[in-house]
């Protein structure tokens, strides 16, 4: 059997298993349709919640990044599951004891305006298509090298498969369509992690094999590593070039972003009781980690096996380098999309990989007679092909094809979800057409959910940079608008509308003025996005955490210049703190 | 359940919380980041303490922050009588 028709094979198994748990699992009422319900046991509100959250910038983007990033790729690693412990000791429980259905619903009603809703719906539906697009454009990159379709036909294919069950099963019809999509995502990132961790180290854990001594070597995976990289004139990979600061705050908005993403909070309303929310968030991380600490032994791995393809010789000699004509075929696929691209600039016929941006390197680059870097890797490929860089057996390619879009399917489907919920929930419901009976606010959120695929999907065709990048903004703007309204609304009881919306504006506006000056989203950027143009150095990525902290300053300032909320307001905030007596997530 | 009562429950669980944060910041902020370069005169599992932090340690620290979270926040909500069982 072809390594195509295994893929179709598997991934075709993968789409009739979804597609069979969201025809099981139908929303009857809106109920079902925003929290399913509210009767998810924590473990498997935590399993769904971890592939909800394992986004295709988890499994596609993050290791590859890590592998050329080196340590600066920490940030992703502590930001995107430290996170967790800010939700769940900050945020979950006490949302989930409010018990309604939405993240607007909670900053309308504690903050008792409308005005502060819209305001959070505004910060969601920013956030959320920020980071459905990289979804959607990680789906399109795993379907036209897997299934060698056309990444418009890919994206069709993968809108309709979410439409399906995002439209029809609603958040009950996620759930448990994501509790499958994570034992497929998990199974297709252990496997291929292990088998290459124990064909580099001789030790099958990654998670060891990480630190783990080269076999008949004296060297450990990092040492060699680095002694690798550097004499190639990169930077070594234990070292980074970010400054601490910008490490600090990079970490610091992934973090927040995190527990201020709806998508992800929505989460916790579907358990039963508020020990259940924190029960979960605990399951969420551990199902989490198992990726996340694979993930940095993936990294050091496949770019140690990269290195040792590209330069089978020394790095002295001449001869030492690949020759193109004999490039494994690998390299020819991922030459076809474009995401692997080779120049030879000396023409001697080799591939020649190496820091050619190093001064210190220049030198000795021009003695070995060689005329710039000649071979460009994006980052997004190197899990996908890290099997085949490997060679590994057919079926775990296949494996991991369906894995990639697993992950990228059970996000969509969740921030689809948010999307749609914020509109027939908060903005026709609560805001503009408070007559709607339940069953028409259903059927407006089926719209709502299909309106919100066809968006996605253009956003995914056009996308607006790669995977990670576009998904890290998401996260600055969610840490800069919502986290801190919603901290701020449950551990302050001073605080009111006035100082919430205010700090929300301020902070997303900051931030997406930032990034858009730098990074120039639909237009060409200000400035140059270099560090010395930055302000204090912090790089786009990280200036969610100074918008979050300009958002807190504001807020605190207005709050204290203006009136106290009401007794109501007031009393609303004391029963969120206290555990007992949480129904379920309800209606008004 | 008088008002005094709740205000102790929610003393004691800002502790709670305030001690969890501290084991936080300290994992990932502390060890992966500012202390970093100091760490990684030490080795854990033969990576650089630092450098492992950042990229294990503090997921596996985070991991028990949230389990002794669990453990003693329930614990608190039934020495105060406002657990939901």
């Amino acid at each position: 059997m072809t390594l195509q028709t295994l893929t179709y094979l598997v991934v075709g198994a993968s789409f009739a298993l979804y597609i069979a748990i969201a025809l099981r699992t139908r929303a009857a009422n809106t109920g079902d349709f925003y929290v399913a319900g509210g009767g998810v046991h924590p473990i498997a509100n935590g399993m769904a919640t971890a592939a909800d959250w394992m986004s295709a910038a988890s499994f596609i983007s993050m290791a590859g990044l890590i592998a050329f990033l080196g340590y600066d790729g920490s940030v992703y690693l502590m930001g995107w599951t430290g996170g967790y412990v800010l939700l769940a000791l900050l945020l979950a429980p006490y949302l989930r004891k409010f018990g309604k259905f939405t993240v607007p619903d909670f900053i309308g009603d504690r903050y008792d305006s409308s005005t502060a809703r819209l305001v959070a719906v505004l910060c969601l539906i920013f956030v959320s298509f920020t980071y459905v697009a990289g979804q959607m454009r990680g789906v399109g990159i795993v379907f036209s090298r897997f299934l060698e379709v056309d990444l418009g036909v890919g994206l069709v294919i993968g809108m309709a498969i979410v439409f399906f069950y995002a439209v029809l099963g609603g958040m009950k019809g996620i759930t448990y369509t994501q509790v499958a999509q994570y034992c497929v995502l998990i199974t297709a990132y252990t496997v291929p992690a292990i088998f290459i961790a124990l064909q580099v180290t001789g030790m099958p854990l990654p998670q060891l094999a990480f630190g783990a001594t080269l076999p008949g070597e004296s060297v450990t995976v990092l040492e060699k590593l680095d002694e690798v990289v550097t004499e190639l004139g990169f930077r070594a990979y234990t070292d980074g070039a970010k400054s601490t600061l910008d490490v600090f705050c990079v970490t610091a908005a992934l973090m927040a972003g995190t527990a201020g993403l709806p998508h992800v909070i929505v989460r916790f309303f579907t358990v039963p009781k508020v020990s259940d929310a924190r029960r979960s968030a605990f399951w969420a991380l551990t199902f989490i980690a198992v990726l996340y600490t694979t993930a940095p032994a993936v990294g050091a791995l496949a770019r140690l096996n990269l290195h040792a393809t590209l330069q089978p010789g020394p790095v002295t000699e001449p001869a030492g380098s690949l020759t193109y004509a004999e490039r494994p075929s690998w390299m020819k696929t991922w030459e076809a999309t474009g995401l692997l691209r080779f120049e030879d600039k000396n023409g001697d016929g080799r591939i020649q990989y190496y820091g050619d941006t190093n001064p210190a390197f220049a030198a000795q680059a021009e003695a070995y007679g060689w005329a710039g870097n000649e071979l460009t890797v994006d980052p997004d490929i190197l899990v996908l092909a890290n099997p085949e860089i490997a060679q590994l057996p057919d079926w775990v390619i296949a494996l991991i094809a369906a894995g990639g879009i697993a992950a990228a399917l059970s996000t969509a489907a969740g921030l689809l979800l948010v999307i749609s919920s914020a509109v027939s929930h908060d903005l026709l419901r609560r805001t503009f057409a408070p007559e709607l009976t339940d069953k028409q606010e259903l059927r407006a959120g089926r719209l709502a959910a299909a309106g919100a695929i066809l968006l996605a999907g253009y956003l995914g065709y056009n996308p607006p940079g790669f995977v990670a990048q576009v998904v890290a903004f998401a996260f600055g703007l969610a840490a800069a608008s919502l986290f801190p309204a919603l901290l701020l609304g449950i551990f302050s009881l001073r605080m009111n509308a006035a100082g919430a919306i205010s700090g929300m504006l301020t902070g997303l506006l900051f931030t997406l003025g930032y990034i858009v000056a730098f990074k120039g989203v639909f237009m060409a950027p200000l400035f140059p996005n270099t560090a010395d143009a930055w302000l204090l150095g912090i790089s786009p990525e990280g200036i969610g955490a100074l918008g979050m902290v300009l958002n807190f300053a504001v807020a605190l300032t207005v709050s204290a210049l203006t009136a106290p909320p009401s007794p109501a307001t007031r009393a609303l905030v004391e029963n969120l703190r206290i555990p007992r007596g949480a129904g379920d997530a309800e209606a008004h | 359940m008088h008002d005094s009562s709740h205000r102790a429950y929610w003393r004691a669980n800002l502790a709670l919380i305030a001690r969890c944060l501290g084991l936080w910041f300290l994992a990932s902020f502390g060890g992966g980041i500012v202390f970093r370069d100091a760490l990684d005169a030490f080795t854990v599992l033969g990576v650089p303490a630092g450098f492992w932090f950042a990229q294990q340690g503090a997921i596996w620290v985070f991991l028990a922050v949230l389990a002794y979270y669990g453990w003693a926040s329930h614990r608190l909500d039934q020495k105060f009588d406002v657990d939901d069982d």
